[in-house]
């Protein structure tokens, strides 16, 4: 039996009119407005560096990457720029003392422009169309396939659907109605590489414009990667560039698009979380942007034109498993460990790999729920179906007052820090409350758990090195727990403060079993197995990861 | 809407005509206009008869009201100055008539419940998560975010006598601290800036308890030496406590901490210092209480951290005591000598 879909209208069915596609239109004029804007920005900063200074360092820095960390999507003429670059600045003190300054400057400008042009993303309309149809169709087809729909037919069935398999849960028609009333920024968790696919795919199913978003720059080191991405609208990021110049374009980027009215996507965890945790601290930076640009509109509005609103929508992506788990809880503890320095690596190499990938996730995968939440002004106070922004007690207020003193919108970067500061605890508290608890997630907590109680002594590294014997529990005594624990998180559900898959609510051996045979299932090794009337751990790590997940909800007293 | 007003001629608001409140409303009315609110008809009325409040003459600058939604619409900067009891619900009454564009700064030194106490039992303890500094009850209950505290030696009579002083206002924003030194500044009242909102806060509160104690010292006559062990006892069990809170201890070496507790703990000014003198001089708590014009925040802090000592389990002697004291199940003399036999380990011991 098919269950009734529920398909989505495009909110505005002409492509054309949405903004992003005017900025393509315009790209030229928009990567001279965003350079020339964090030009003005650098340079009335009062930092503690003089700008020879931070062109000095920056230059330096950009001069060792080339040379230790290049990778193929740079371009050719790196080295030979910052070669010129750190020359200019070298002959410029031997100009007259009033012409250095502007020379300094001139070559901040030069940086600036390159920065900027890199980062700019290449939307076109037309691929756009293209990669909807390859997204959907293809993948859809190659469900059909993999699930035994069998022979030729099966290109053509319509059997299976990608809705099927992803679940939309949470508040689509809240979302879809704030894209039409402002400009919507959408800040998922980050688990895995495949989440900016499967955001893509949600943005277009439920008939919203395309988003912008910043994509690591290491994916576009592949070409057909980099074609998705840019279709997608994707600008580039560059972690391997964290200086402050590079820093203060890329946030211009972002708060000059949202100005202009483009739906943004954003990580605000900034890269996968590697120890499987839902995201705690996020990055304030890129979040900050969206404060700014708010009170940027507030600023320049006129009766006759009044600002545009900005709305945050927090949104959880649920899976039985991620298939990096392995490659990332190792990263954590590396991380966490003694090792403190860690290389931003190009891990996502070969077509081959990334196409193994998603065959395995769009064949293979077990069920993947992506909830979106309800959409929050740029201090997280909830948003109404029209976009107005309530108080804790339900009362309308106006976010511009948030700027106000004396009576006229004043700008204050430490109050805007702030704000970002308690912006971002609420996507965390949201965060929470729209995450979905799979059964695997449980039982990877519960095992995990059970093996911690049991070994009170041991610090994390030593309970990771645990001999295969101590690894070992009693599936009645697993059961035992695990059902204490099930209690809590409905009694939590109940409160609104977690959301549950519905195979939670059947009874403990059914979701236990559910649980164990999807948690990590396509590891190597299996983190969690049964046998007969004992629970085997395969891998702590990975158990530790999928435990992770279950973090942050004051569960471990409960055990 | 916002008022007219220019930025040399605010009109400030404050609230809660109590001792503090009125030498606040009058540092501040040299340079502002300001609203004093006033709770009843009745008292608002006296005020404007005699033109004094809290035996303080009134500055002709203060306008007295006795209704919150004049407050919320004409001052953009408004003082609350109540008893922590009343403060939560005071707030929800001012609710209605805040902006986010208001900045409330409070000089307020207790601590607000919220959890009806038939729910507090052995399984279920009283913890951080059920108490609440006022700058948590303005947040939770009000649009407002740009919130903050003052706290200092400010002994009222001494500033209505025009002596010079100090004051720490604290806040999260910058805005806020500046804010709060144009506006109170003056050649003889200093005002220093913090960023530990929480710190700051738990300073004026957690001192009360300590000045009670040093009250049931002086009270029993014991001289200078013992009233300053005991303040410094008192200053290291004020800090174990405020980390256990979720504050550091930095802030209890600052004016607000120590300086506040000294004033407060050598001074019959205060009314926290006059509960303990009082109880040492064999008066019973429920007289004492019923005979003061104002409240006594000490008492219910007491209380309160006597709880949540438990909880957490902070060993907190001077505390402990006290509660024994106001629940009549020690004299005063006793607990000077329990106090006496408290073994010590290490004479100070702060932990980072």
């Amino acid at each position: 039996m098919r269950k009734q879909k529920t398909r989505y209208s495009e909110i505005i069915p002409r492509k054309k009119q949405w903004p992003i596609v005017q900025l393509a239109r315009d790209r030229k004029s928009f990567i001279q407005e965003v350079a020339n804007e964090s030009f003005d920005t650098l340079k009335s900063l009062n930092s503690k560096k003089s700008l020879r200074e931070e062109l000095e360092t920056t230059i330096h820095r950009e001069k060792l990457r080339v040379k230790n960390n290049p990778w193929r999507v740079d371009p050719k003429d790196d080295k030979k720029f910052w070669q010129e670059m750190q020359s200019r600045l070298a002959e410029s003190q031997n100009l007259a003392p009033d012409k250095v300054k502007a020379e300094e400057e001139a070559i901040l400008k030069t940086i600036l422009d390159r920065y900027c042009e890199e980062i700019a993303g290449n939307f076109k309309k037309t691929s756009y169309r293209f990669t909807k149809t390859i997204v959907t169709f293809g993948f859809a087809r190659l469900l059909n396939a993999a699930r035994g729909v069998k022979g030729i037919r099966s290109l053509f069935s319509r059997q299976l659907d990608l809705d099927d398999k992803i679940h939309v849960k949470g508040e689509p028609e809240h979302i879809r109605s704030l894209a039409k009333k402002g400009t919507v920024v959408m800040v998922p968790t980050h688990f895995s590489n495949l989440d900016s696919i499967l955001i893509g795919w949600v943005i277009q199913h439920l008939g919203l414009p395309a988003f912008i978003y910043g994509a690591g720059l290491n994916l576009f080191n592949l070409k057909i990667f980099a074609y998705f991405m840019n279709s997608l609208g994707a600008y580039k990021v560059d972690r391997r560039k964290r200086n402050p110049i590079y820093l203060e374009a890329l946030k211009t980027y972002s708060s000059l698009a949202i100005r202009r009215g483009c739906h943004s996507l954003f990580f605000p965890g900034g890269t996968r979380s590697r120890s499987g945790q839902i995201e705690k601290a996020l990055k304030l930076g890129l979040l900050g942007t969206t404060i700014e640009a708010q009170r940027i509109l507030y600023e320049n509005e006129t009766p006759e034109e009044p600002a545009g609103k900005i709305f945050i929508v927090p949104v959880v992506i649920n899976y039985h498993f991620t298939l990096e788990a392995p490659a990332l809880i190792n990263d954590h503890l590396r991380r966490t460990g003694q090792e403190r320095y860690y290389r931003e690596r190009d891990e996502f190499t070969t077509s081959y790999k990334i196409s193994s990938f998603l065959f395995k996730f769009f064949t293979k995968g077990s069920d993947i729920s992506v909830s979106i939440g309800r959409g929050l002004d740029i201090l997280g106070n909830y948003v109404d179906q029209e976009g107005n922004s309530l108080d804790s007690s339900g009362k309308i207020i106006d976010p511009r007052d948030y700027f106000r003193r004396n009576g006229s919108i004043t700008v204050d970067e430490q109050r805007e820090e702030e704000y970002v500061r308690i912006l971002g605890k609420r996507i965390v508290t949201e965060f929470h409350k729209y995450n979905r608890v799979f059964a695997s997630h449980l039982v990877a907590f519960t095992a995990f758990k059970y093996i911690e109680r049991k070994n009170p002594k041991l610090d994390l590294y030593s309970l990771l090195r645990l001999p295969e014997e101590d690894l070992v529990i009693d599936y009645e005594d697993f059961k035992k727990a695990y059902k204490k624990l099930k209690k809590k998180i409905l009694k939590l559900h109940k409160k609104g403060e977690v959301d549950v898959a519905g195979h939670m609510l059947e009874k403990s051996d059914i979701s236990i079993e559910l649980g164990i045979s999807n948690v990590g299932m396509y590891h190597a090794r299996r983190p969690l197995i049964k046998k007969g009337d004992k629970i085997i751990i395969q891998s702590m790590s990975t158990l530790y990861y999928y435990h992770n997940r279950m973090d942050g909800y004051g569960l471990e007293n409960h055990i | 809407m916002v008022s007219k007003t220019t930025s040399n001629h605010k009109t400030v608001g404050v609230i809660g005509a109590g001792s503090f409140g009125t030498a606040i409303a009058n540092i501040l009315a040299e340079k502002n206009h300001v609203i004093l609110y006033v709770r009843t008809k009745e008292r608002a009325e006296e005020i404007k008869a005699t033109g004094k409040s809290a035996d303080q003459e009134l500055n002709p600058n203060i306008e007295i009201s006795n209704d919150l939604e004049t407050i919320g619409n004409r001052c953009e900067v408004i003082f609350p100055i109540i008893p922590s009891a009343n403060f939560r619900s005071m707030i929800k009454d001012l609710s209605p008539f805040l902006k986010p564009y208001h900045i409330l700064i409070h000089g307020t030194k207790g601590f607000d419940i919220n959890v009806s106490r038939s729910k507090i039992n052995s399984r279920n303890k009283l913890s951080r998560e059920h108490i609440r500094t006022m700058s948590e009850v303005i947040l939770e209950e009000t649009s407002v975010v740009r919130v903050g505290c003052l706290a200092g030696p400010n002994l009222a009579k001494e500033i209505s006598q025009h002596k010079p002083a100090a004051t720490v206002v604290a806040s999260r924003f910058e805005e806020v601290i500046k804010t709060g030194q144009s506006l109170l500044k003056s050649d003889r009242f200093l005002i220093y800036g913090s960023q530990d909102l929480i710190g700051i806060e738990l300073c004026g509160i957690l001192k009360n308890i300590i000045a009670v104690g040093a009250g049931t010292v002086a009270g029993l006559e014991l001289g200078e030496n013992s009233r300053s062990l005991f303040i410094s006892r008192g200053l290291v069990e004020m800090v174990h406590i405020g980390k256990a809170l979720g504050g550091n201890a930095q802030a209890f070496l600052g004016l607000a901490g120590v300086g506040d507790l000294i004033a407060t703990s050598t001074s019959g000014l205060s009314r926290n210092y006059t509960v303990g003198y009082r109880l040492a001089k064999g008066e019973s708590i429920g007289h004492i209480i019923e005979s003061m014009e104002e409240v006594a925040e000490g008492v219910k802090t007491i209380e309160i951290i006597h709880e949540l000592a438990q909880t957490y389990q902070v060993r907190c002697p001077i505390t402990e005591t006290l509660f024994r004291i106001i629940k009549e199940e020690m004299t005063v003399d006793d607990a000077h000598k329990y106090l006496m036999k408290f073994p010590f380990r290490a004479e100070i011991e702060i932990p980072d």
